[in-house]
């Protein structure tokens, strides 16, 4: 992972929601497909939803690679791909959750407490020279958060990628929703 | 109550309602359980040779009936021997349904004897895959493997079925079309076009001085010729059809230029450079038509229909993109053309442009040198006597390399469906057996395969199938003991270094070959001897003939566009390098 805030702002990046049916396989085809044709993905997370039958794939997508039009229009030659939404940084909120675990003497421990409440982080693990936090929050605030932590040093982290849903109040103008009828053959 | 089956014979009797007729294949392990039924089915087994045959023919003949070729291998060697055909089909949008034996559920993911992951490695090469877990399953999951393979853009889907799968009991049923459609959400391809976009390419078309029809395979594909037909005469504007669509507009037709490409005709290469307006009709901007995209058709505004969406914006930027299956798209374009003329509009004056292009027409008609007495024959030569010497609506099938290019270039095709080869994957090998197919699905049609002998070479055991299924392919072999489309880039582009390119002039014996396969070998050195041998090869009926014409081997494809050029530095033959201006 390189740079700051490495979505939302940075018109590189851009989110796509894709819903898909919950079936074996459906990770692998996504993942194969951007891997043939050359298009990165900066993130990417998966998990069911409320409904049994889909899951939803939040990718950030690295667009140096190829044109977002291009990229959504294979991913709807998938058939197993049910429908793909962008999200627009501006008008959806986002989320993502950092753990780490930063290594801490114990005169410093303190410190991380606070800085930890400053941020509204959580402990979730405490040590004898160490210390396990996680954060969920704007993909910003978890650069920030990190930015801080690493003055002390982090022994090993995990970010889960982004997630991200439609701001409710705009939602009707928050995304470029692709129906079913405009599918790939 | 309900009758039970066992998931092989449900497998059987689902292929039996998609109406299949015939499939082609070779039982292992795996898939033994579907070939017991297979004795008592209405449905035609061939057996082949090879299992990338199997595919090959299931290609030819979907290619000619536009009825889906179905092949049926067993799992891990079989199934990664489908891999090219697969491809194949993928790239050339060819309709296909592949089906392989797995190991038994319980040892998938064990290294199990024959065991290879086929669904991860055709994930890539077929329009959808699928592995069955669950008798049960089975006739759904056919079901929506033809759907797939047939509508929007056609293409191979494959069903991967566990050994078990095909023994376990089901309650047999068959899914209605509404069942099928909604088990698959995310798949509604769209057919009809858009109607202001149709009416906005409508207004493209009149006012267009130096228009070109471009017409790809997706015309076939659509079964859209006597709609393009139609337009092109409304509109009087000159048609380009591409290797995948040769065929779908009649070569002796005024409006007709031949092919565009890298070795297209001049015509064909040069009006769509000049062209002010190109009608992309099927056709997806391929690297062997654009030559180098920047320099290609610099000046021409795009109207693109096709029914893939991904192909629209893929190479190049469409100035109106219209997704839809050509023929509805083509047929809703001809009524707004007629609407637009009704209500007092004027189409631009396209006579110039066509006597434009009737000049290079005139100027730049294929070129190659007679041969001298006593030399080698030439293979247009063979082109041209195969030509004027098959039955009308004979279908043509070649291989991959330069005997296709002359055959593309030299036959004349006057009818939709008669023309087979391998344009997106180049697959050498692919003429053989897509012959043997395209034989099996046209069994009243003469079917000559046009062949390299590097390409015959690959699958040429196959016509041991043909002889023993009684499938009267015809096979002409260029052979000019090189692997000719090499040699000429190592001629023209590798300083005429060759390397590892020569066959060998005496080894096979192909008439020796092919009469051990139990076909008619004739050999041909002289020009004056090849009417005669072709007159003998089209009087056979009854089984497989093989005539190895010796051609000439530092023979070169022209004109010709070299890879990554812009389409303006087309080569000629030498003839014609004298007035090269006149194509400026």
């Amino acid at each position: 992972m390189s740079g700051n805030n490495p979505y939302g702002q940075d018109s590189r990046h851009h989110v796509l929601s894709v819903l898909v049916q919950n079936r074996p396989g459906v990770l692998a085809r996504v993942s194969a497909l951007f891997a043939r044709r050359g298009y990165n993905i900066f993130s990417l997370a998966v998990a069911p939803t409320e409904h049994a039958d889909y899951s939803r794939i939040t990718i950030v997508v690295d667009l140096e690679s190829a044109p977002l039009e291009q990229m959504t229009k294979q991913l709807f030659k998938l058939v197993d791909v049910v429908r793909i939404s962008e999200l627009d940084p501006r008008h959806s909120v986002e989320r993502e959750l950092i753990m780490a675990t930063v290594k801490v003497s114990p005169e410093q421990r303190g410190q991380l407490v606070e800085l930890t409440n400053i941020f509204e982080a959580k402990i979730l693990s405490v040590g004898t020279d160490a210390l396990t936090v996680s954060l969920d929050g704007s993909p910003s605030a978890i650069d920030d958060f990190m930015t801080a932590l690493n003055q002390y040093g982090i022994v090993e982290s995990q970010r889960t990628g982004l997630v991200a849903l439609p701001k409710l109040d705009r939602a009707a103008s928050s995304r470029t929703e692709k129906s079913p009828q405009g599918k790939a053959s | 109550m309900k009758e039970q089956l066992t998931g092989a014979q449900a497998l059987i009797r689902a292929l039996e309602h998609e109406n299949v007729e015939v499939m082609f294949g070779l039982p292992g392990g795996c898939i033994l359980p579907a070939y017991d039924p297979l004795l008592e089915s209405s449905i035609r087994h061939i057996l082949v040779r090879h299992e990338q045959g199997a595919g090959h023919m299931a290609e030819g003949y979907a290619h000619v009936t536009g009825r889906p070729g179905v092949a049926m291998v067993t799992s891990g060697p079989a199934a990664t021997n489908l891999v090219t055909p697969l491809c194949d089909a993928y790239m050339d949008s060819i309709p296909m349904v592949g089906i392989t034996g797995q190991v038994p559920t319980a040892a998938i993911g064990t290294d199990a004897f024959q065991e290879c992951d086929t669904v991860g490695i055709t994930r890539s090469i077929t329009k959808h895959n699928e592995l069955v877990m669950n008798a049960q399953d089975i006739p759904m999951v056919v079901r929506q493997a033809f759907h797939i393979a047939t509508t929007g853009r056609p293409g191979p889907t494959l069903i991967d079925i566990p050994k078990d799968v095909l023994q376990n009991s089901m309650d047999w049923y068959w899914p209605s079309d509404d069942e099928v459609l909604d088990s698959l959400p995310g798949y509604r391809p769209n057919v009809k076009g858009h109607t202001k976009m149709i009416k906005e390419a409508a207004r493209l078309i009149l006012a267009a001085r130096q228009p070109i029809l471009y017409v790809g395979g997706g015309v076939l594909k659509a079964r859209a010729a006597d709609a393009l037909r139609e337009l092109a005469e409304l509109t009087q504007i000159p048609v380009v059809t591409t290797l995948m669509a040769r065929g779908a507009f009649p070569d002796s037709h005024p409006l007709c230029l031949g092919m565009p490409g890298m070795h297209g005709t001049a015509t064909a290469v040069t009006a769509m450079q000049k062209s002010d307006l190109l009608i992309a009709l099927g056709s997806r901007f391929d690297d062997r038509v654009t030559g180098k995209v920047s320099g290609f058709a610099p000046d021409a505004k795009i109207i693109h229909v096709d029914i893939d969406p991904a192909e629209q914006g893929k190479v190049r930027r469409p100035d109106v993109p219209i997704v839809g299956d050509c023929r509805l798209v083509i047929e809703e374009m001809i009524k707004a053309l007629k609407d637009l003329l009704q209500s007092g509009e004027q189409q631009a004056d396209v006579g110039p442009w066509r006597s434009r292009v009737s000049g290079w027409r005139e100027q730049f008609p294929l070129a190659y040198d007679q041969s001298e007495a006593g030399a080698a024959l030439k293979p247009q030569f063979c082109l041209e006597k195969l030509r004027d010497g098959a039955p009308d609506g004979t279908i043509v099938v070649s291989g991959v390399g330069q005997h296709q290019m002359w055959t593309s270039q030299y036959w004349n095709f006057e009818e939709p469906y008669t023309w087979v080869n391998s344009g997106g994957l180049g697959t050498m090998g692919f003429a053989v057996p897509a012959a043997i197919g395209a034989k099996v699905g046209r069994p009243d049609k003469t079917v000559w395969a046009v062949d390299g002998d590097g390409c015959f070479q690959m699958t040429a055991q196959e016509l041991v199938t043909a002889s023993l299924e009684k499938i009267p392919v015809k096979i002409a072999i260029l052979n000019n003991s090189y692997l000719g489309m090499v040699r000429q880039w190592q001629e023209m582009f590798y300083g005429e270094r060759y390397s590892e390119v020569n066959l060998s002039g005496t080894l096979p014996d192909f008439v020796k070959w092919a009469e051990a396969m139990g076909c008619v070998g004739i050999r041909v050195d002289d020009p004056q001897e090849a009417e005669a041998a072709i007159d003998k090869a089209n009087s056979i009926n009854d089984r497989p003939v093989v005539v190895d014409f010796r051609v000439a081997e530092d023979e070169k494809v022209f004109p010709m566009v070299p890879a990554g050029q812009s389409n303006d530095e087309i080569l000629l033959h030498h003839s014609q390098n004298a007035r090269r201006e006149f194509l400026r």
